[in-house]
């Protein structure tokens, strides 16, 4: 009794750590400490949980499966310490969908380990409560495993970040959601292990056929919300074992998930269910028929004007986008930064919710260059300053500083928040190609007087400027 | 009592996570997926059910979670490693700047 009351205890104190681990993160200075309050909650779910089990019974059995346990989890542990220290910062995303695809499978098999510890034994049945519980744990990770391969198959450039679409789609996927609902009941009435596992099939094909039509610029609302199921399918597990604290903290990074999600839609001015049923899909014939008509009046131009301007210029703001992270440009832009400051050039950088391939993504990469914090805004604390700039670089962004979002209520991307950048003096726009976004949008702004296109690698490109200015 | 408590828990979340700057979302995003690997208690708990109780499924139970052991471990240390990585990138500034 006494135990129960301690483990109990245990996992109170554990929930407080992680609320303030999340809480940490509401600024630079707290959120070191915060990581650590969260390493330590894990730490005490894990001894709290095993307690009970160390003191009431230990018998062989028992101390030969603890040790086979330890093995396994430090294996585990090692395998995640080498992969968080070799992965480049660049590839985030796709670590970021791979641990969540660990979370998915994890609760797949936690759901059926439940099911069949007790499946067989003298108590066949469970009350459907909780049978229902364990099929939503199941069914929800199941989902959350192949969308998240899915994700970081698309982050990682092996599946094609193309949308994957075909005629009556939308009503498989409803035929499907139906079948589904149809298994969970079943399961909860019948209760046999082979319902379960054609839920959990069904839920891993669905997971797939979810996240397939969703294109690349949509990632961050997909990251975001696998990132949410993970939690859902944690609650699942934690109602279906009983435990307090995995309800618990299935909660917070279920809302901290849905959140994310809804900043990032804002974002894009989009509905949840106009990502995940598209709605980018008719654009593509519309920019085909703009593509003929618009090759004119690009200005391109060559490093060594873009070093006048900039020699000349007082203010400047750069926008960082996916881009950037492809041509691991940071570094050079810091560089080009600081050769700017050295003039007295003020250089800040702002960044769009949605620029990259998930929240924040940006952030990381411009810190991971050392590029101090205060100098970098987001889009509502910068937008009004664009019209008393005098250059506006553009690095590897597009949809997001696309002023057709503002003025042309045809464009799909009507009504999206983006940058000013075009009320600057002069926009220096760094691109590989004028080829259109992932969005397959036309960026008006490629057309404009005061926009410069300088086409080549984000990097090379900002090479090749910082050696015109130095040459000044 | 524990959908009382999920429903609060809802709550905590939605407010302690709208505080947290744009700017960190990223390290907010790697470090919910470390914690939400406590399911390794379940995990844990799921291999000593089944030896205690002699499940007639000992095998399939023990290896179902063990593999989730597995999984979440991998999980728990590389999440926790990457977030400590990268909000060092961001306080490592911070004290930069202050020697400026």
């Amino acid at each position: 009794m006494i135990l129960y009351y301690v483990s109990t205890y245990v996992s109170l104190i554990a929930s407080v750590l992680f609320i303030l681990a999340l809480r940490g993160l509401s600024s630079a200075k707290t959120s070191v400490n915060g990581n650590r309050f969260g390493m330590a909650g894990i730490a005490l779910a894990l001894l709290g949980t095993q307690i009970p089990v160390y003191f009431a019974n230990l018998d062989i059995n028992l101390s030969s499966a603890l040790t086979t346990i330890l093995i396994v989890a430090v294996l585990g542990g090692v395998i995640g310490y080498i992969i968080a220290k070799k992965i480049n910062m660049t590839s985030l995303p796709q670590l970021l969908a791979g641990f969540h695809s660990l979370v998915g499978l994890a609760a797949v098999f936690i759901s059926l380990a439940s099911f069949f510890c007790i499946y067989g034994t003298q108590s066949t049945n469970y009350d459907s409560i909780r049978a229902l519980e364990m099929v939503l744990g199941a069914t929800i990770g199941a989902i959350t495993f192949t969308g998240s391969v899915v994700a970081f198959g698309k982050l990682q450039g092996i599946i094609s970040g193309k949308p994957w679409r075909f005629k009556g789609q939308r009503q498989i996927n409803i035929l499907l959601g139906c079948c589904l609902i149809a298994l969970i009941i079943a399961f909860v009435i019948k209760q046999t292990p082979e319902l379960l596992i054609q839920t959990t099939i069904l839920s891993l094909v669905i997971g797939y056929l979810l996240i397939m039509p969703i294109g690349g610029a949509d990632m961050p609302v997909v990251i975001s919300m696998l990132n949410s199921y993970s939690g859902w399918a944690t609650v699942g597990i934690g109602f279906s074992a009983n435990n307090t604290l995995l309800v618990i903290v299935g909660a917070l990074v279920g809302t901290s998930g849905a959140i994310l999600s809804h900043i990032m839609c804002k974002g894009m001015n989009r509905t949840l269910v106009k990502v995940i049923f598209g709605s980018f899909s008719s654009q593509n014939e519309s920019s085909n028929t703009h593509d003929e008509q618009s090759h004119r009046n690009v200005k391109l131009c060559s490093p060594e004007d873009a070093g006048f301007i900039l020699q000349n210029a007082n203010s400047v703001i750069i926008v960082p986008g996916y881009g950037m992270a492809v041509a691991q440009a940071q570094h050079v832009i810091k560089e080009l930064a600081d050769e700017l400051k050295s003039r007295d050039v003020s250089v800040k950088y702002a960044i769009h919710p949605v620029a990259g391939r998930m929240p924040g993504h940006m952030n990381v990469l411009l810190a991971e260059a050392n590029i101090p914090y205060e100098d970098v805004f987001e889009l509502d604390d910068i937008n009004h300053e664009f019209g008393q700039t005098d250059i506006a670089i553009v690095i590897g962004a597009n949809d997001i500083t696309n002023p057709a979002a503002k003025d042309d209520p045809a464009s799909p991307i009507y009504g999206m928040p983006v940058l000013d950048v075009e009320k600057a003096k002069t926009v220096l726009f760094i691109k590989r190609s004028l080829g259109s976004g992932y969005a397959g949008i036309e960026n008006q702004l490629f057309y404009r007087e005061n926009t410069m296109m300088i086409l080549g690698d984000a990097k090379k490109v900002c090479d090749n400027l910082i050696k015109e200015l130095k040459d000044r | 009592m524990l959908l009382t408590i999920f429903v609060l828990a809802c709550f905590v979340g939605y407010y302690v996570v709208l505080k947290v700057t744009p700017a960190l979302h990223a390290p907010l995003m790697s470090v919910t997926n470390a914690i939400s690997s406590v399911i390794i208690v379940a995990a844990i708990s799921y291999v000593f059910v089944a030896i205690i109780g002699n499940s007639r499924n000992v095998d399939l139970c023990s290896w179902l979670g063990l593999g989730a052991v597995f999984l979440t471990a991998i999980n728990i240390v590389g999440g926790f490693m990457i977030t400590k990585r990268m909000l060092s990138m961001f306080a490592g500034k911070k004290t930069q700047n202050k020697e400026k």
